[in-house]
């Protein structure tokens, strides 16, 4: 029960409520309020994870999101999750959490030996060997490094969790809550713009929620921030969101932020998403992210109980939680020693202040002075003892000749450091603006605004509670007058206390230690030292982005934010170069590592992609249809019957209509109205045929090239009146034959007194096809002479059907008696009940895709998109026929001139036979002249198609194969792994060639 | 995600609404027949692809449907302007030089 | 050149690495080369070290506006394979994969070259047909491809869900088992070392301004921000500015520039044992060494050069991930980024002489330009030195799309009824 680290009193945990939690299966307790990681530390536990590469012991470094070491796993209702970091993970009843990267345990992890060895493992050290022999890459080497690398354990099941999915708009976001994020939001929201304010912590307020030396109006922090908290909540122009981080800045002020909504719920509403992604359109946004505290980079700086001064003062002040027992502060700057003097308040022993400087202000060394604290000035840390949490730092002394001289040793529990801080400038770096360097401070800091936004408080460098307050109501007031154009009087908090600190480092501190022994790190996560750094550099990477890469430094799950600037100074030292000339690496969205499933949002299942149902849908699945996806479309492809494969369903349902009668849902096709006085010239212009002298009341097949030349789609138009066409285009050709017509209707021929009107929607198609279609149709339609004589082949004529307005097309993509009706879409489940009924009349079938393609094979009709890929033109279709000759230009024509669309050899549609008719090909299977063509041989060509023909007995198949159409009788090969099949060329129409059958 | 204005509609709104095709003012050749092969390919597929100020083509296929032009910087992906499709082809050198102020 | 190999790390591990040598040089540039490449990615720097290596041509300067391999080289998805479907592209990248497989060793570098195998996914009846033309194809090619059952793909990959329930179910793959990944910046850094000890100078931070012609019409050299450098001849590999340099020397091309977006997640332990595409749904996805889970995503609609994309394309990838790996929905996000990639109409790339005497260009690769890198180097260095171009990449001319004779890999996925 005792959670020995744990203050007397103070912070913002519930000291009452108290919570049951587990780390590698041992009970702990905790608050309600605290963190994984404020919790851990109550327990004395600063060993929370092991390193990337040379598995190191390590403990929670940071209180944010920065965290580079404390990554868990945490487990709960059977879901895991890897590398959460501990700082984040809000505490709640039964959270459940281990450590990643260590085996068998975190205590002793086998792993532990590459730290031994780490002189074999510099940066880079993989690009100079594992290349003998060759073989051992793929088979031994690259294994075993897989296995060594990654962080935590990927998830084992599919996630139970959804999530959801917000867009919004408003005036002014402001991306942090601290003392300058509040200031803007006050001041825009009082102006009356609509405000978003966000913070990725369970609480407004970020540094103030810390701080206990300062007061604003009169007022402590926390209690001026909860009531300045409840004054925007009350605002209809306010929406405030906790838990959310702006993670993405986007191009036309487009901001992605994440919002956590029950993953701190130790039982949460199962009607909450986990998470929520909203997209926020700002007209002006502030980014007040604040800065975070630089590690000192001496050796041995990554043990378990070495932490930031200011983590240190957070676990202290918010937590009510002690570090250690014992605590040194390695310090070049002011703000650290205001986390020793809170330590020393809590009655925590401060062994020493460690300042890099000769003379720290004399302000600070007054105040420690009274508290009787050991103040080492112009002292660095060179070293630190412990394995598995630090035991002692070993002190150096600087001299004036750059050296450092011995200064014995201070035994602690616990080091905390600070080597100045860092503005984040992540969000500002991805809105696309240069930072710029600020010698003074240095940092890099946002330079001009490349969108609309502005950079408040410590995202900036600017320091100090006041002067961050000031900032963020000056961004407030210049961002509300920016997006809304008013302003308004603001009154202004005053605060006192919090002031700046001056000082700080930058880069690898000296140190009197073998340096070739010693590991300094830069990049804890990644493993990343000075030294390598350094070797980079002597390696000839000039640039920081080779650094980067090289070393991987930069590249661990906090981007760099905490490493930077350090490496980037120890290159300049290194390069001799000025940092500036060393360049910068840029910052990318996430800000902070954001879950797939955030992304994705509902888009599962069938939310993944809008399903494109017929109005035959549902009776279709009542009678055990099966479906195949085309484009969004769920189209029938057979209808089995008493356990039929599709083999036999197919034969069944071709040998029915060519018999009798089928029922076939064209719904999908492509619908288009073209209308006006001069649509036939439209279409003239279009389409490879001529429409001009089409009769209303007839049809025509339409051919439609891109100008290239190349075949990209077919349907058939019909003529309803002078000024009025029914176009078909194919079920997947649909939206871009429309879009392709608007393109040239639009901006090529605006002189076009032309309407086009997508109308596939609109209606429901059902064709009938075979020698009974006249019968099955006939007891409904009406308005009509449905004989030959008065409606043949190719006829168009609107009509009722069972009294409701039709379409009535007298076409066949089969080669049988048919017609296609087309009703408003509201009709199309009584159209197709109707006639399923009547076909079974006489002894019809409902048929499928799959015979719909076999019947138009037997026939030799094409599929865009089978039998052509793109590089087919009319000639090579053999559908010179469908070009009107006597036209001066329609869109292709001029391309099919070009040299190579005119030359010798292309390759022909024809059909092939194979020799044995019970042999089948494969579609796309290649065509050869020799019968065992050695490798590398230019095939001849491909079958595009290939059925059972239960017409012709036999197995039939279409073709694109050079010079084809001069091959006829020909033998040719198909080879296969299995031998070679020899097909014989043959004209595409197998069925009825004079075309008798659809004139009846 | 861009922010698209529609001169058509006279709203902004967002680019998953549009369809960008490609270059403006790239006229199909009013004669083809009398078009050179090479006059052709310049038509059919040489682009500037400009990186800076560009003029191409948008649709606005999910609101009225009709197209438009802009005047973008591929660089910073800011629109310069837009305008009806049939309108001239702004000074694209001018538009440069007043989003540089 | 210090040769690398465990014993030498061995031996410099007791000098506490204090003795490694440059991998390159940062030399100011000559006043003349033979040949002057136009951008320092891999494919120029492959370009290079093939002409010095191959042809003997080691006056060879690589100018590089930025720093080396820091385009699309050092930010694509790794992918190496090569199951095109014509024979001309199968030709081009399988001559690829057949130097990938040695190229640590003839570099002395380690790429990483790592034949996991990458499976393409087919969702529909259309899809299958496709695979099945490309498998035949390739086979006739003598270029390794094979079709997988789905319960062979779950096999081979167990975390695909092969379920019927999700909205565009798995119907089978094709699986090149001879494709896999390699590490872009090593490729980059390879060639760089390899170029640099044969003589080649790489000089990086200087910007190509203009292209000077002669009275003939010919190159005469280079303009850029650190002097005019004599040229006999130039190969402009620029990739996503390849239309803004080839302009300076007046010759217009059949490019466009889109932004093309790639993600890594956090790293984990080994989860993923290959390479799976889906071209249908957009995915595109492997694991790295270090752990991360690389994902490519699609290309926005308009040209840009900003290197960076929109939300919603990436959202559309990461939906199609969840949907095919639901494991992946927990796992997050921890770098997005984009690069610019030149796209000719036939999505085939260009590797050609052009109209001006002395000025060559490869360019045209898409989102497909890492897999072919050693090749696409190797016959690019023998178009520049022949001055005509080799066999492999002789189809691949700017002249193709005046002609007609396109070299069609988007034709290939076309849609059918």
């Amino acid at each position: 029960m005792s959670q020995p680290f744990r203050t007397e009193k103070g912070g913002r945990i519930e000291r009452a409520e108290q919570l049951t939690f587990t780390f590698d299966g041992e009970e702990m307790h905790g608050h309600k309020g605290d963190t994984l990681a404020s919790a851990l530390l109550a327990n004395g536990v600063h060993l929370v994870g092991r390193s990337f590469k040379y598995h190191r012991p390590r403990g929670i470094l940071t209180a944010g999101s920065e965290e580079p070491n404390a990554l868990v796993g945490i487990y709960r209702n059977g879901d895991q999750t890897p590398n959460m970091r501990a700082t984040q993970v809000e505490l709640y009843q039964g959270l459940e959490a281990t450590s990643q990267n260590r085996f068998p345990s975190l205590g002793f992890d086998i792993g532990a030996v590459n730290d031994r060895l780490s002189m074999f493992f510099p940066a880079g050290f993989y690009y100079k060997t594992f290349m003998w022999p060759k073989s051992f890459w793929d088979k031994v080497y690259e294994p075993v490094i897989r296995s060594a690398a990654g962080l935590g354990k990927p998830p084992k099941n599919p996630d139970h969790d959804f999530y959801g999915n917000m867009y919004a708009h408003c005036d002014v976001l402001v991306a942090g809550s601290g003392p300058a994020g509040l200031a803007a939001a006050l001041a825009a929201a009082e102006t009356g713009a609509k405000v978003i304010l966000c913070d990725e912590q369970a609480e407004f307020g970020g540094s103030l929620l810390s701080e206990v030396n300062a007061s604003v109006d009169g007022k402590s922090p926390t209690e001026w921030t909860g009531e300045a908290i409840a004054k925007l909540d009350a605002m209809d122009n306010v929406t405030l969101l906790t838990r959310t981080t702006a993670f993405g800045y986007f191009a036309h002020n487009y901001v992605a932020l994440v919002e956590r909504v029950t993953e701190h719920l130790s039982s949460p509403d199962p009607k909450l998403p986990r998470e929520r992604l909203w997209q926020v359109r700002a007209k002006e946004v502030v980014i007040a992210s604040g800065a975070i505290e630089r590690p000192m980079v001496f050796p041995e700086n990554d043990r378990p109980g070495i932490l930031l001064a200011e983590a240190g003062r957070t676990y202290l002040n918010r937590y009510g939680v002690k570090v250690g027992h014992k605590v040194v502060v390695a310090t070049a700057c002011d703000t650290a020693w205001q986390a020793a003097f809170d330590l020393a308040d809590h009655g925590v022993e401060v062994a020493a202040i460690v300042d890099m400087r000769e003379t720290p202000p004399e302000s600070l060394l007054s105040i420690a002075k009274a508290r009787g604290i050991r103040v080492e000035a112009g002292c660095v840390v060179t070293g630190t003892l412990g394995r598995k949490r630090v035991k002692s730092a070993l002190i150096g002394r600087l001299m004036t000749s750059g050296k450092v001289a011995s200064g014995g040793q201070i035994d602690c529990d616990a080091l905390l450091m600070s080597g100045g801080w860092t503005p984040t400038v992540s969000l500002y770096s991805q809105s696309r603006g240069k930072v710029v360097w600020n010698a003074d401070m240095g940092a890099y800091v946002p330079g001009k605004s490349v969108q609309k936004e502005r950079s408040t408080g410590g995202a900036k460098g600017l320091y100090g509670l006041q002067a961050t307050l000031e900032d963020g109501y000056a961004a407030g007031e210049e961002a509300a007058k920016a997006a809304i154009g008013k302003s308004a009087k603001i009154t202004h908090a005053a605060s006192s206390g919090g002031e700046a600190g001056e000082g700080g480092t930058l880069g690898a501190l000296p140190h009197d230690r073998n340096a070739a022994k010693v590991k300094a790190f830069v990049d804890y996560q990644n493993d990343v030292t000075a030294k390598d750094v350094k070797l980079a550099v002597r390696e000839g990477m000039q640039s920081i982005e080779h650094i980067k890469r090289y070393t991987t430094t930069g590249m661990a799950t906090d981007q760099g934010r905490l490493s930077n600037m350090n490496a980037l100074q120890i290159a300049s030292g290194a390069l001799e170069k000025p940092v500036t000339d060393v360049g910068l690496t840029t910052f990318r969205q996430p800000y902070t590592p954001t879950t797939f499933g955030v992304f994705a949002g509902v888009a599962r299942g069938d939310f993944f992609d809008p399903v494109r149902k017929t109005p035959s849908h549902d009776w279709v699945v009542k009678h055990g249809g099966v479906f195949e996806d085309v484009g969004q479309w769920k189209r029938t492809w057979y209808f089995p019957k008493n356990g039929e494969d599709m083999h036999a369903a197919v034969a069944r349902e071709c040998k029915t209509v060519r018999d009798n009668v089928g029922l076939f849902d064209a719904s999908t096709l492509g619908k288009i109205e073209v209308v006006g006085p001069d649509a036939a010239e439209f279409l003239e212009r279009m389409y490879t045929n001529p429409w001009k002298k089409l009769a209303p009341g007839r049809c025509r097949y339409g051919l439609l090239l891109n100008d290239a030349g190349f075949i990209t789609d077919d349907g058939v138009i019909g003529r309803l009146a002078e000024d009025r066409f029914h176009v078909t285009t194919t079920t997947g050709g649909a939206p871009n034959v429309f879009a392709t017509m608007e393109d040239y209707l639009q901006t090529e021929w605006p002189d076009l007194d032309v309407w086009i009107t997508s109308t596939t929607e609109q209606y429901a198609v059902a064709a009938v096809q075979g020698p009974k279609a006249r019968e099955v149709i006939a007891p409904f339609i009406e308005g009509i002479d449905l004989s030959n004589e008065a409606f043949p082949h190719m006829s168009v004529k609107e009509a009722t059907f069972c009294g409701v307005p039709c379409r009535l097309f007298r076409i066949s993509f089969t080669g049988e008696l048919g017609f296609e009706i087309n009703v408003s879409r509201q009709h199309g489940k009584m159209m197709w009940e109707t006639l399923a009924k009547e076909i079974e009349k006489h002894n019809g079938t409902t048929y499928g895709t799959e015979t719909m393609h076999v019947l138009r094979a037997e026939k030799g009709y094409i599929i865009v998109g089978q039998d052509t890929d793109g590089t087919v033109t009319p000639q090579d279709a053999g559908m010179t026929w469908a070009i009107g000759k006597k036209k001066l230009d329609f869109v292709g024509k001029r391309g099919l001139d070009r040299p190579d669309l005119v030359a010798e050899n292309r390759k022909q549609f024809v059909g092939l036979f194979t020799k044995d008719p019970q042999v089948k090909l494969e579609e796309g299977a290649q065509v050869t002249s020799a019968e065992n063509p050695s490798t590398g041989t230019p095939a001849e060509g491909h079958v595009t198609s290939s059925y059972f023909s239960p017409a012709l007995g036999r197995n039939i198949a279409l073709a694109i194969v050079k010079n084809g159409h001069a091959l006829d009788g020909k033998t040719l090969y198909v080879p296969m792994p299995d031998g070679s099949i020899p097909v014989e060329i043959t004209g595409p129409v197998f069925y009825d060639k004079q075309g008798a059958r659809i004139n009846v | 995600m861009l922010l698209v204005y529609c001169p058509h509609c006279d709203v902004e709104r967002a680019e998953t609404e549009f369809s960008c095709r490609g270059q403006a003012h790239i006229a199909r050749p009013s004669d083809p027949s009398q078009t050179s092969d090479e006059d052709w390919v310049n038509y059919l597929y040489v682009r500037a692809n400009t990186k800076g100020v560009y003029a191409e083509r948008w649709r606005h296929i999910h609101g009225c449907g009709r197209f438009f032009n802009a005047v973008r910087d591929t660089v910073s992906d800011k629109f310069l302007k837009f305008y009806k499709a049939g309108e001239s082809m702004p000074d694209l050198e001018a538009l440069a030089k007043e989003a540089g102020k | 050149m210090k040769r690398y190999s465990f014993l030498e790390l061995a031996k410099n591990a007791f000098s506490a690495h204090q003795n490694w040598g440059r991998q390159w040089r940062s030399p100011e540039p000559k006043a003349e080369y033979d040949v002057v490449i136009v951008g320092a990615g891999g494919h120029g720097l492959a370009t290079a070290y093939y002409l010095a290596k191959q042809h003997g041509i080691r006056n060879v300067a690589v100018i590089e506006k930025g720093w080396l391999g820091g385009g699309n080289t050092g930010r694509n998805t790794t992918i190496v394979r090569s199951n095109y479907l014509w024979e001309e592209s199968a030709a081009l990248y399988n001559h690829a994969i057949g130097l990938w497989q040695g190229l640590s060793q003839d570099l002395n570098y380690n790429v990483m070259y790592s034949s996991r195998g990458v499976m393409m996914l087919a969702h529909t009846v259309h899809d299958v047909q496709v695979a099945q033309r490309h498998i035949h194809a390739n086979r006739l090619a003598g270029v390794q491809n094979e079709w997988l059952t789905p319960e062979q793909a779950r096999e081979y990959c167990p975390p695909l869900n092969i379920s019927k329930n999700i909205r565009y179910p798995v119907m089978g793959a094709a699986l090149q088992r001879v494709g896999g990944t390699a590490r872009h910046d090593a490729v980059a850094w390879g060639y760089a070392r390899g170029a640099d000890d044969l003589g080649v100078d790489i000089i990086q931070n200087c910007a190509v301004t203009g292209i000077k012609r002669g009275q003939d019409g010919a190159v005469e050299g280079v303009e850029t921000s650190k002097g005019f450098i004599k040229a006999k001849k130039i190969g402009v590999v620029a990739a996503g500015h390849t239309s803004t340099v080839m302009d300076m020397a007046g010759v217009r091309m059949p490019l466009e520039s889109y932004p093309l977006q790639a993600l890594v997640s956090e790293p984990v332990k080994p989860a993923f044992p290959c390479v799976v595409m889906s071209n249908t749904i957009h995915a595109y996805i492997s694991q790295s060494d270090k752990g991360e889970l690389v994902i490519g995503a699609g290309t926005d609609q308009f040209i840009s050069y900003s290197q960076t994309g929109g939300i919603h394309i990436t959202n559309h990838t990461i939906d199609a991930i969840c949907e095919l790996f639901p494991h992946f929905r927990r796992m997050r996000m921890l770098r997005n980024w984009g690069g610019i990639v030149d796209v000719t109409p036939d999505r085939s790339p260009i590797l050609s002489k052009t109209p001006v005497p002395g000025l060559y260009v490869n360019c045209g690769w898409g989102t497909g330009g890492f897999k072919a890198t050693p090749g696409s180097g190797h016959v690019f260095a023998h178009t520049i030195a022949k001055d005509e171009p080799h066999r492999i990449n002789a189809p691949f001319t700017i002249d193709r799309f005046r002609t007609g004779r396109l070299i069609d890999e988007a034709a290939a996925a076309a849609v059918a009824h």
